[in-house]
């Protein structure tokens, strides 16, 4: 016997943000009713976001769009124009290397060079332990004493040399 | 008594270990009860001798370095707080020869004062500019910035003055007809988007002296009418974001930001805005788009920014070290700081030695300095002891200069004259193991990776230009190849909207016509 199946209100608006997670859900939602009345809140709302989460997750595109008034077109365009946000989650540690002229001048080839292959990642990339994910960056502004390589949000090293570099990885390693 | 120790926060003092030596100069102390005011200072700019340690003793501050953390009990056993001798002692600080020939104006406090002290800054001159402009009308205060022969430092060195009174006299557009504004309004934008290989300058200042910075550009918008203000700092600089932070608090808790600038009446409010890793934006229309929450791609122009800038409304936009350069202006006058520089370069610029040279920092000279006294008398010639083969000046858009080029002065029309250009003031030294094909490749590869990509001749022609170099590299089709990049060269200067596209060629064009040697068929080692 054929059921009669109940008829069902399809929601005409998807709820926005409803892949997130409720942590994600509410580190959006924090960041968005913080900063709605600022001007030109977009670049503020990513930071907030990334600064809490690490990344900004698929989902908040959608979350972020309703809450700001914006499409999600707009949103998708300035999270993935800006090389800092990142659309993924980082290792426990991220480790930028600078690429610009004056570190070259410095040795920051042969260190780039050294890095992938004692990693065993390229750009990009986080290693297999989730340790570390590796960035290029484009100047730190230690032009006179690089190579120059920034851990995470503000910790500088100067003059990193291969080996330093391999000291460093090792410390990261430990604390993490 | 209380000592007084200077132990800097730069971000590249810090970077060597002033952090852990400041730790074990606060731990060795309260071990020897000794009682010692630490005071993190900004950087006097000579990178070789950080950690620079500085003890104030009979009127004088003594200096030693660099001191890392592990020398400090031996700092302590010579009694240096007393200034005493010991094997890093360096003099008085005044006295050291990479400082004591420099002209510095802008940077006159960076290195001495607490950076982030409102007493500091008023005991060493701070604010009379501001002070001085209050009791001013606008277009006197934009005529002596005119008269200083002020030129935008970031590095396209249009006069300040010349954009200023252009937003002086432009009217707010009414908010009913700019549909992003909330009220009419003028803005104030400070360009921190230092993203110029070599160069370093701005966030030295904003980590040695913020508050110059801000009262710089409180001048500014008492001069043309602005009550809002806005720092566009890159993220790649946290110390500074800190400092500027730090600073700002402290202005408007001592009343020189806010509803009321000292009791003027006159209103200016400011805050700092963090980019997020693209170079473009240091483009000041980039910078808008970015400001505003979109990305960062560049305007067409007309209209300018003074008349259409920010929320369509117009905007004075500043690199950092113009708007520290005009407190000087207004405290001792047009002419003071118009007597400095030659011919059309008027004032100082705040030089940045970087890359492979002995003594690297930041020299503060007069126009007219040339770049072969930079490099050796200043900076000591290479770090690594072999010839200097190739200078970059003015960032990843800026010629490689040879040898024979060393005496060309620090101008904007003498670098232009050859086909160079000094932009924001970095120099940057490779000795002779660069190659110089491998660096006209990066210049291509960085505006492929950087290039907003709003117009053709840059976001296609910089892929392209990284796979014709890499033809040429391999010997495939070589005279066709050399033809094609000079053509190619060719159509990104004369067809990109931006410095981007049209001048990543001039590092490109300058290595091939230098460094010819480099692109030749090269054998297999």
């Amino acid at each position: 016997m054929l059921m009669k199946q109940s008829r069902q209100a399809i929601p005409i608006r998807v709820e926005p943000g409803e892949a997130l997670s409720p942590v994600a859900r509410a580190a959006v939602r924090k960041a968005t009713e913080r900063l709605r009345d600022v001007d030109g809140p977009l670049l503020p709302v990513l930071h907030a976001v990334q600064d809490e989460l690490g990344f900004v997750p698929d989902g908040a595109v959608s979350l972020i769009a309703h809450d700001l008034n914006l499409t999600r077109a707009e949103v998708h365009g300035v999270l993935s124009f800006y090389h800092y946000f990142r659309k993924h989650a980082p290792g426990r540690h991220i480790v930028y290397i600078c690429r610009a002229e004056a570190c070259q001048a410095r040795g920051a080839r042969a260190l780039e060079a050294h890095a992938k292959q004692s990693l065993g990642i390229d750009f990009h990339e986080t290693t297999g332990d989730g340790a570390i994910s590796l960035e290029p960056v484009y100047c730190l502004g230690n032009c006179g004493c690089g190579p120059s390589v920034l851990i995470d949000v503000d910790d500088l090293h100067a003059d990193v040399t291969p080996h330093a570099f391999d000291a460093i990885v090792a410390r990261l390693r430990i604390a993490s | 008594m209380t000592v007084k120790i200077y132990v800097s926060r730069d971000a590249s003092a810090v970077a060597l270990g002033a952090n852990a030596t400041a730790a074990a100069i606060a731990d060795e102390a309260a071990k020897r009860n000794v009682d010692v005011n630490i005071i993190r200072n900004g950087s006097r700019g000579a990178f070789f001798l950080e950690p620079l340690v500085e003890v104030e003793a009979a009127g004088e501050r003594i200096a030693y370095g660099p001191v890392k953390a592990d020398e400090v009990a031996s700092l302590f056993d010579a009694n240096f707080v007393e200034g005493k001798t010991h094997f890093l002692q360096l003099g008085a600080a005044n006295d050291i020869p990479f400082l004591k020939n420099q002209e510095r104006l802008t940077f006159a406090r960076v290195g001495i004062t607490d950076p982030v002290s409102i007493d500091d800054y008023r005991a060493h001159g701070g604010y009379r500019g501001l002070e001085k402009a209050l009791g001013m009308s606008g277009a006197d205060i934009v005529k002596e910035v005119a008269d200083s022969g002020l030129r935008g430092r970031g590095g396209a060195a249009f006069p300040a003055g010349i954009k200023w009174k252009t937003v002086l006299d432009a009217s707010p557009i009414d908010a009913t007809k700019a549909p992003l504004s909330q009220i009419p309004q003028k803005y104030i934008v400070c360009n921190a988007d230092e993203g110029d290989s070599g160069t370093y300058s701005d966030r030295m200042l904003m980590e040695g002296d913020p508050l110059c910075l801000i009262e710089g550009m409180t001048i500014a918008g008492v001069a043309v009418g602005a009550t809002r203000g806005f720092i566009y700092l890159r993220v790649e600089y946290p110390h500074a974001h800190r400092a500027l932070t730090e600073a700002i608090a402290a202005a408007y808790a001592a009343g020189w930001l806010g509803p009321d600038v000292h009791g003027s009446g006159k209103r200016f409010d400011l805050e700092v805005r963090l980019g997020a890793g693209a170079y473009i934006c240091g483009e000041e229309t980039s910078l808008l788009e970015s400001l505003e929450g979109r990305r960062g791609q560049i305007r067409f122009k007309p209209p300018l920014p003074a008349l259409k800038g920010l929320f369509g409304q117009p905007t004075v936009v500043n690199n950092v070290i113009t708007f520290a350069s005009v407190p000087i202006v207004l405290d001792r006058g047009a002419t003071f700081y118009k007597d400095f520089g030659v011919g059309r370069s008027r004032g100082t610029l705040p030089l940045q030695l970087a890359g492979n040279l002995k003594r690297t920092g930041l020299v503060e000279k007069a126009f007219g300095v040339t770049l072969r006294e930079l490099l050796y008398d200043y900076g000591g010639g290479s770090a690594s002891g072999r010839p200097i083969r190739a200078v970059q000046v003015g960032g990843p858009l800026g010629a490689y200069l040879p040898e024979s080029q060393f005496d060309t002065i620090v101008d904007y029309e003498a670098f232009a004259a050859v086909g160079a250009m000094l932009g924001h003031g970095g120099i940057v030294a490779f000795d002779d193991t660069v190659d110089m094909l491998e660096q006209a490749r990066y210049a291509m590869e960085f505006c492929a990776i950087e290039s907003c990509g709003k117009c053709t001749p840059c976001r296609i022609g910089s892929t392209r230009g990284v796979e014709v170099i890499d033809r040429i590299r391999a010997n495939i089709e070589r005279d066709k190849n050399l033809a094609l990049i000079a053509d190619l060269c060719e159509t990104m200067r004369h067809g990109s909207l931006c410095a981007l596209g049209g001048l990543t060629p001039d590092p490109v064009r300058s290595a091939l016509q230098y460094f010819p040697e480099d692109f030749a068929p090269r054998t297999a080692a």
